[in-house]
């Protein structure tokens, strides 16, 4: 008996939340459609900067997930890894290199700046995991998240001395102008970042599914004793996840600082929970779901801050957030994740 | 079976009998600190005064005071509960904008006076403190069960994330809460002042009534703290202990896991209401821009500093933090600049000194500086496993 009222309780319940995600989901295409109509090729335009905003979050998100997927960790300095890789490259772009023009030295830069980038912020989040979360793998939940945002704070001060208390803009080595698809301005600094992006998610994905060390980590995220006892290297998958992880974050950094020009310390706690909220979204430890997620981040933000009928870029924050409540409230599993029962 | 009796009954007579001592110390230490700044201050000679308003000045210890009743609030959520809350800034916020609301000018269309002692002919609505705190405390509690009631079924990690978006959202709110729908809910950046003095037996207490101010203040902290002792010691309270400690054997026990974890979260935002209140009054107005996130960090490094779930610790933890940060890191900046003729601005250090102490603390101390001596044992229960197995 009480075992039916608990089901149809429960079926109930699912009716429920499916009315509601279905109303919010058929608002938010109303809304889109209404602004198509409206405006057709500022559509496209701000669609556009939402699909280059999506792939840096990609960036940033895909650090979180590979953390979170192999230790359950929010790792919450991860933003400020962004941040930091940022103010590395430029730093390194225009003040040791002295490049502020858009040039074939230029673009050697770029690509060197590239590779350091990723070395540099890649060697951090080893050191951060290495120093701070690794003697806190058994503590309680509590104990590592708290360390994180004691982590962040740690970066933001650094990047606080390393770039001032404002924001800092930087000339780009990425040529400006733009070229046309039609009506639709296709700017090349949007070019570049696909041009970057694209190969290494397709790198990541090849390392994660094809290597060695990615079978490692996979099984390590699966269960850490059963790989140990295999004969994996635990700590050093983990340390590798953590690299990979902070390279990504690094080039995310470059990419911003180039396309967006500017530097700020806050920055990264901004963006790495925008970063955070897609990697939700896609489904968190799932990699593919976190580009997805953070492209239709990107793409809400962009269309919310830019198209006519919106709530505009002050509201971008609550926007983004409200996306994170509502998805925890009534898929807290997010788009492509699955759902998992809590290991007893 | 006799003996495990009266030993519990010992050991629980032990409990109280410490209590009831740090409750007096507390209490002395208190009634020393106004009856000195009240009476003795203004006759002792001017280098001690000089000292006291470099290291000690009497604004700084009421401000500590309103981080005593903010973290004693979050204490009950991470402390007791085991929820990590990385969005407190917003019950404070909701506080803050209670008193903004019901205690100024604010909404100057209409003109509502209850129990306030300010001028009759000011427009805007006007009600006593003690209401307001009433009211704040509500409001607070009330947005805290919106937003625990769906989300608190979540995972702990999970859950953090969803109240630190909702303390981004509320004070982006406030913020731009200047036209929503052509309605002034907030003031915008602006923001509202100056907020209406208290009122306390027939006295209006000025900017400069700090005495006063301090023992209301000290009142309300003192509250919290009864009752947080008297929850933890009852039926509730245990339940709180039982789900931070393994929310799995606790339902099983036959605590409902939701309504109780709704309640700790509701009587945080209450006390998280009653801070932002009683912070309105301190500052004398509420300031959009004031609400960020590193109050909810300071605030949790305090609760984490002192020792979770520990009332006492906490409170050393609340007032140790809150004097460095509003004067001991600038006077010893100041003092050090002088004394070795440097110029190290010492204040933009504090991202260093919170980040520091939470890594630290979770590293090496991860119970605070006072334990409490039910948590040391659980966060210590995996220690030897770890080392078994290698994990270092």
């Amino acid at each position: 008996m009480a075992n039916t009222s608990y089901k149809a309780r429960q079926a109930r319940r699912v009716i429920i939340e499916r009315t509601f995600g279905l109303a919010i989901l058929g608002m938010l295409s109303f809304w889109l459609v209404i602004n198509l109509i409206k405006a057709p090729s500022q559509f496209a335009e701000v669609s556009l900067i939402g699909l280059s905003n999506g792939i840096l979050y990609a960036l940033i998100a895909l650090g979180y997930t590979l953390v979170y997927g192999i230790i359950e960790l929010i790792n919450f300095a991860h933003g400020d890894l962004f941040m930091l890789g940022g103010l590395f490259s430029a730093h390194f772009i225009a003040l040791w290199f002295h490049q502020t023009k858009s040039s074939p030295m230029g673009w050697l830069v770029f690509a060197l700046a590239l590779v350091s980038v990723m070395v540099f912020c890649g060697a951090i989040n080893v050191m951060i995991e290495r120093f701070a979360y690794r003697r806190l793998r058994r503590a309680p939940k509590l104990a590592p998240l708290i360390t994180a945002v004691g982590v962040s704070f740690i970066i933001q001060f650094v990047g606080l001395r390393w770039n001032g208390s404002g924001q800092k803009t930087w000339n780009s080595v990425l040529p400006s102008g733009h070229a046309m698809l039609g009506t639709v301005k296709l700017p090349y600094t949007t070019l570049i970042s696909f041009a970057v992006t694209i190969p290494i998610l397709i790198a990541l994905s090849f390392i994660v599914t094809k290597t060695r060390q990615g079978r490692a980590m996979r099984a390590t995220a699966q269960d850490q004793d059963a790989s140990r006892l295999m004969g994996i290297n635990v700590n050093r998958t983990i340390a590798f996840t953590f690299a990979l992880g902070g390279s990504l974050a690094g080039v995310a950094g470059l990419l911003f600082q180039q396309t967006r020009g500017l530097t700020s310390y806050n920055l990264g706690y901004q963006l790495g929970l925008i970063a955070f909220t897609s990697a939700v979204l896609g489904g968190i430890g799932n990699l593919q779901g976190a580009v997805l997620g953070a492209i239709i981040i990107g793409l809400i933000q962009g269309l919310n801050d830019g198209l006519p009928i919106g709530l505009g870029q002050q509201w971008s924050q609550t926007v983004v957030f409200s996306i994170l409540i509502l998805l925890m409230v009534f898929k807290p599993a997010g788009l492509l994740g699955k759902q998992v029962t809590e290991k007893v | 079976m006799a003996i495990s009796i009266l030993k519990r009954k010992n050991k629980k007579q032990k409990q109280s009998a410490s209590a009831r001592s740090w409750a007096i110390s507390l209490t002395i230490i208190a009634l020393a600190i106004w009856a000195f700044f009240t009476y003795l201050f203004d006759k002792t000679p001017d280098a001690v005064q000089s000292w006291f308003q470099v290291w000690m000045p009497p604004s700084t210890i009421n401000e500590s005071l309103v981080w005593v009743i903010c973290a004693l609030g979050l204490n009950i959520v991470v402390g007791y509960a085991g929820l990590l809350d990385l969005g407190f800034v917003a019950f404070w916020a909701f506080g803050g904008y209670a008193a903004g609301w019901f205690m100024s000018g604010f909404f100057h269309q209409v003109n509502i006076h209850i129990g306030s002692m300010s001028n009759k002919a000011i427009p805007g609505i006007h009600l006593s403190f003690w209401l307001v705190m009433i009211l704040a405390a509500l409001i607070a509690g009330f947005f805290g069960i919106i937003i625990g009631a769906p989300t608190l079924r979540l995972k702990s990690d999970y859950l953090a994330l969803v109240t630190l978006g909702f303390g981004e959202i509320i004070p982006q709110v406030f913020t731009n809460g200047e036209n929503i729908g052509g309605f002034n809910l907030s003031n915008g950046t602006k923001g509202i002042s100056p907020i209406d003095a208290i009122g306390v037996f027939g006295k209006r207490l000025g900017p400069f009534d700090l005495g006063w101010k301090f023992i209301i203040y000290f009142f309300l902290a003192a509250c919290m703290v009864f009752v947080s002792l008297r929850i933890r010691g009852g039926r509730l309270g245990r339940a709180w202990l039982a789900i931070r400690e393994d929310e799995l054997a606790a339902s099983m026990m036959g605590v409902p896991l939701m309504r109780t974890k709704l309640t700790a979260y509701a009587v945080g935002a209450f006390s998280g209401g009653i801070g932002g209140a009683v912070y309105a009054t301190h500052v004398n107005g509420i300031f959009a821009e004031r609400f960020n996130f590193s109050i909810s960090i300071i605030l949790l490094a305090m609760v984490v500093l002192g020792g979770m779930g520990n009332v006492w610790g906490v409170i050393v933890g609340a007032l140790l933090m809150a004097w460095i940060n509003a004067t001991g890191l600038p006077a010893v900046g100041d003092t050090f600049n002088n004394t070795f003729h440097t110029s190290i601005n010492f204040p933009s250090y504090n991202f260093l000194l919170f980040g520091g102490i939470l890594v630290l603390m979770m590293l090496f101390k991860r119970d605070g500086i006072l334990p409490e001596a039910r948590l040391k044992m659980i966060s210590h229960e995996n220690d030897d496993e770890a080392s078994n197995t290698g994990g270092h």
